[in-house]
């Protein structure tokens, strides 16, 4: 792997930049593999690159339908946070946020990370009893999280200038969680891919898997794709909103739904808000982002949804909310809006597990799984290399199902 | 914008309407299925990439329940299967 430094980048400056090297390689399809990861974003990619990494696999194929990294890694909102619920949700987000932190020099690739903390307008005194008593469980497990007064929010986001005490919902206080930041999504999904294949991962882009193949014994024995069967013992379902389209294939049925989620951006303006705004009670969220972007993402739609757009009343509804608490927004254009569809789980938690099926696995419920990334691939790699759930991960299996020791999450960007 | 054939109201714009997700599996008897046949009834709700089977409440108009068929890849209102 070529290694990218001040150094290599003045020496290709010098060769007017025809010299890079290519980041990964495009190898011809083999008709077998010890493992195979069906979708190469980010939990594919990162679960790839760990298997290698840490747990010693080295014949491992990631098959992309598109091209990669072009699914939900490139439409989310790129914030990362750990303030959640539940005792077994919290210490595995605080474990990737540090991951993201250090991700820069693991993978050699700028992810051009910004920590810059998240904030949370409060306007119901139900939301405020929950999140005190959310900061009360995160103080445990190491995440930070604190109430400020309404004067403080509005010093810290002079932007902030409606929800004054007239307003329907006016402004209560805020929750400052200071280990939030944004980076760069398609640095993620390429410095994985990238970091994966100098492990010798093989990454196959336009190569859809159109069905799962079982084996006499009722294992899994590989994959059908538009390339040709690909024979492997393992096989790891890492597709987001499309998990029960292909599993069904496998005739297995999962508690998930397909969702699509909105997000819109701005024009580029000058530095105006330097946190990730997040009004829960309104419904929407943003941040600015280093090209001076307003990335905004709202409620999801109501109703199951394959479609990756944006719906009108969904737009409508956001917008509306955003204004009512930053009028001066009025005046931003839009430039470009899109949609994401993810599966949710029953419970609203994620699930990473074994299924009814022998050697396939899935990564599925991520309703907010950009954060989740490399600890997401990393305890998805134990899991696939030992046979045996990483402790941080252990409660996410699809065991709880099973006892109806159900994991009801409420940190996730929809209250349900 | 979904307009939904209210059979009290006629077609009325989505933004009166409540979704209440989508029609399950009849609630079997609990003492005559297996545990997983009952856990299955219980967290497993039809994800199709198709027509789907669903409930709307027309909260903020007649009040009243109703179930309609549509395409969760075009959100097309579309004809189910046992529709006339």
């Amino acid at each position: 792997m070529q290694r990218y430094s001040l150094f290599s980048l003045a020496r290709n400056a010098l060769s007017g930049h025809r010299n890079w090297a290519r980041a990964w390689r495009s190898p011809p399809l083999q008709p077998a593999y010890d493992v195979v990861i069906i979708g190469a974003g980010g939990h594919g990619l990162a679960t790839a690159y760990y298997l290698a990494k840490e747990f010693g696999q080295k014949n491992i194929a990631v098959l992309e339908r598109g091209w990669l990294g072009g699914g939900n890694i490139a439409r989310n909102t790129v914030t990362i946070r750990s303030n959640y619920m539940r005792d077994e949700s919290i210490p595995f987000y605080v474990k990737s946020v540090a991951m993201f932190e250090d991700l820069t020099r693991e993978l050699n690739f700028n992810m051009m990370h910004s920590k810059r903390t998240m904030v949370d307008v409060v306007q119901t005194y139900s939301r405020m009893r929950e999140l005190r008593r959310r900061q009360l469980t995160m103080d445990i497990y190491g995440s930070t999280y604190e109430p400020i007064s309404t004067e403080e929010l509005r010093r810290r986001i002079p932007a902030l200038t409606g929800g004054g005490p007239d307003a329907r919902l006016p402004i209560l206080g805020g929750m400052v969680h200071t280990d939030a930041g944004v980076n760069r999504h398609d640095a993620v999904a390429w410095g994985y891919a990238r970091g994966a294949d100098a492990l010798g991962v093989e990454i196959h882009q336009k190569t859809a898997v159109q069905s799962l193949i079982r084996g006499a014994d009722g294992a899994i024995a590989g994959v059908q794709t538009n390339r040709g069967k690909v024979r492997a013992a393992k096989v790891v379902v890492a597709v987001s909103g499309h998990t029960t389209t292909v599993t069904e294939t496998a005739g297995l049925k999962l508690p998930l739904r397909t969702m699509n989620l909105t997000a819109f951006v701005s024009e580029p303006v000058k530095p105006l808000v330097d946190v990730i705004v997040n009004c829960p009670d309104s419904g929407f969220y943003f941040s600015q982002s280093d090209k001076g972007e307003m990335v905004i993402g709202g409620a999801p739609d109501a109703g199951q949804s394959f479609r990756r757009d944006i719906k009108q009343t969904v737009f409508e509804d956001t917008v509306t909310a955003m204004l009512s608490l930053f009028p001066a927004f009025q005046k931003l254009k839009l430039m470009r809006q899109w949609g994401g569809h993810l599966d949710i789980a029953h419970d609203a938690s994620p699930i990473m597990s074994k299924t009814d099926v022998a050697g396939l696995f899935i990564t599925a419920g991520w309703w907010g799984g950009y954060k989740a990334i490399p600890a997401g691939g990393l305890t998805l790699a134990h899991l696939v290399a030992r046979g045996e759930p990483h402790p941080l991960m252990a409660a996410f299996t699809l065991e709880r199902f099973r006892h109806l020791d159900f994991v009801m999450e409420s940190g996730t960007t929809t209250a349900r | 914008m979904l307009l939904i054939p209210c059979p009290f109201c006629g077609p009325r714009n989505e933004s009166e309407f409540a979704h209440g997700g989508p029609v399950r599996a009849r609630r079997p008897d609990p003492d005559a299925v297996s545990d997983a046949a009952w856990v299955e009834y219980l967290t497993v709700t039809p994800n199709p990439q198709g027509p789907v089977q669903e409930h709307w409440w027309h909260v903020r108009g007649c009040g009243t329940w109703l179930t309609l068929w549509r395409d969760t890849t075009s959100h097309d209102i579309v004809k189910g299967p046992d529709d006339a």
